[in-house]
């Protein structure tokens, strides 16, 4: 079990709702430029996200993550604000919904029409994938 | 002088009218609660957001991204409006659809300029001034709508300034000041207009000391697609709320109104009736004498 002093704050924050807002030990985020680890007094930064899973254990030391749809972080000593433009945490992850998104995106890179927007695809199957594995690791740490 | 039976059937119509208002009003303040709800939820985003793209553009310095240049000769603009899909709600399209004429006749006199449509109102005012319409989307306003709508309009709208079809975006949707108030809006979005600076030197010294990554011009460029989409955002959530509002304002008028009504009608009924009943009485008593007589 932590010190209270060693915790920082982590905020997750979408448009829609705040997604988490809690003290946690340690935050690893899906940075643009690569993952990055945050333990307390961590020197101030501000990083773009990608697409990909925020992980961080919580303070009873129970690892947790978190989808996020790619936005930004800013790191402070002592606290941690994510803006996504959207993010779900993994106990809340539509399956159904990610396996369509997943088909969707597959047909929509088979038929290859000229109007193709490349990246758009890409993101629409890089975020399905995402949640998919996911959500199984989910059920993974279930089973064990 | 209406008959009596007239008049019953009047006030009759005039009771189930109410029933309709009420029942609208109390629709219409449940739904400001859930509009006012997603309001404060988004609260917390945009400030952040604010704060950050403001020390950026202190950082990085302004004319680092095209979305920030002013066009030097404004041919085409696009004017996005926020209106209602349904009406009954008082003057609140008309005011709305004054304040593009308005737009149109000042700032854009003598422009090419194209529509982006949310609600029905706001399309049905385009279609019949003729006016050329690039993009539609009804059943936004007024109702749950996720993030990605903002985001899919806001970067049509990029694209096309950076293609350079258009010259510049601007945003008309009524910003709610209170329950009795809600005030037309035009803003402009893109080019994005000078993002004011974080005030306090304390705090610009605080975040200058953030490392970036990438760069901080590089993140600024990343963050003002996002502004757009958070403005646009923005404009919805405040014309939903705005439009039950008004339409609460406007129904509970209407139920007053019916109430006069109905005392007004509810008084003429009862001396239509009181002087038929004298009448008879006149009539019998007169027919009594007669016999005696």
């Amino acid at each position: 079990m932590a010190d209270k002093t060693d915790l920082i704050h982590l905020e997750v924050v979408t448009p829609e709702k705040t997604v988490v807002s809690e003290d946690v030990q340690t935050v690893v985020g899906p940075g643009s430029e690569g993952e990055f680890g945050v333990l307390t007094g961590h020197t101030p930064f501000l990083t773009t996200l990608k697409i990909g899973s925020l992980r961080y254990k919580d303070k009873g030391g129970a690892d947790r993550c978190v989808f996020i749809n790619g936005g930004f972080a800013e790191v402070l000593p002592r606290k941690v604000t994510v803006l996504a433009e959207s993010a779900e945490r993994r106990r809340d992850i539509d399956l159904t919904r990610a396996k369509a998104a997943l088909e969707r995106a597959k047909k929509r890179l088979e038929t290859k029409g000229d109007d193709l927007d490349y990246e758009r695809v890409h993101d629409s199957l890089l975020r399905a994938q995402t949640r998919l594995s996911l959500a199984e690791s989910r059920a993974r740490s279930a089973m064990q | 002088m209406p008959s009596l039976k007239d008049v019953k059937r009047k006030i009759g119509g005039i009771k189930k009218t109410r029933q309709i208002t009420k029942a609208m009003n109390m629709v219409a303040a449940s739904r400001l609660r859930g509009c006012q709800l997603r309001s404060e939820a988004f609260r917390p985003y945009a400030k952040k957001f604010g704060e950050v793209l403001g020390s950026l553009a202190e950082r990085a310095g302004e004319g680092s991204s095209p979305l920030l240049a002013p066009r030097e000769e404004v041919q085409k603009a696009r004017v996005v409006i926020c209106t209602s899909d349904r009406g009954l709600c008082g003057g609140f399209n008309a005011n709305l659809t004054g304040a593009v004429e308005d737009l149109l006749e000042g700032e854009l006199a003598g422009k090419e300029v194209s529509f982006v449509c949310f609600g029905k109102k706001g399309r049905d005012w385009a279609r019949k001034e003729k006016k050329e319409i690039a993009a539609r989307h009804l059943g936004v306003v007024g109702g749950r709508f996720p993030f990605a709508v903002a985001s899919k309009a806001g970067q049509e709208l990029i694209s096309a300034f950076l293609s350079g079809s258009v010259d510049e975006v601007y945003v008309v949707y009524a910003e709610f000041r209170s329950m009795s108030r809600q005030v037309p809006v035009v803003q402009k979005v893109l080019p994005i207009p000078p993002i004011p600076k974080e005030g306090t030197e304390e705090k610009a010294g605080f975040m200058a000391e953030h490392l970036c990554e990438p760069s901080a011009s590089a993140l600024l460029g990343s963050l003002l697609p996002k502004n757009v989409f958070v403005q646009i955002y923005k404009a919805l959530l405040e014309t939903s709320a705005s439009e039950h509002a008004a339409r609460m304002t406007a129904m509970d008028n209407a139920t007053k109104a019916c109430n006069d009504m109905l005392d007004e009608l509810t008084l003429a009924y009862n001396k239509a009736r009181q002087a038929a009943i004298t009448k008879e009485l006149m009539d019998i008593v007169g027919g009594a004498e007669a016999l005696k007589g």
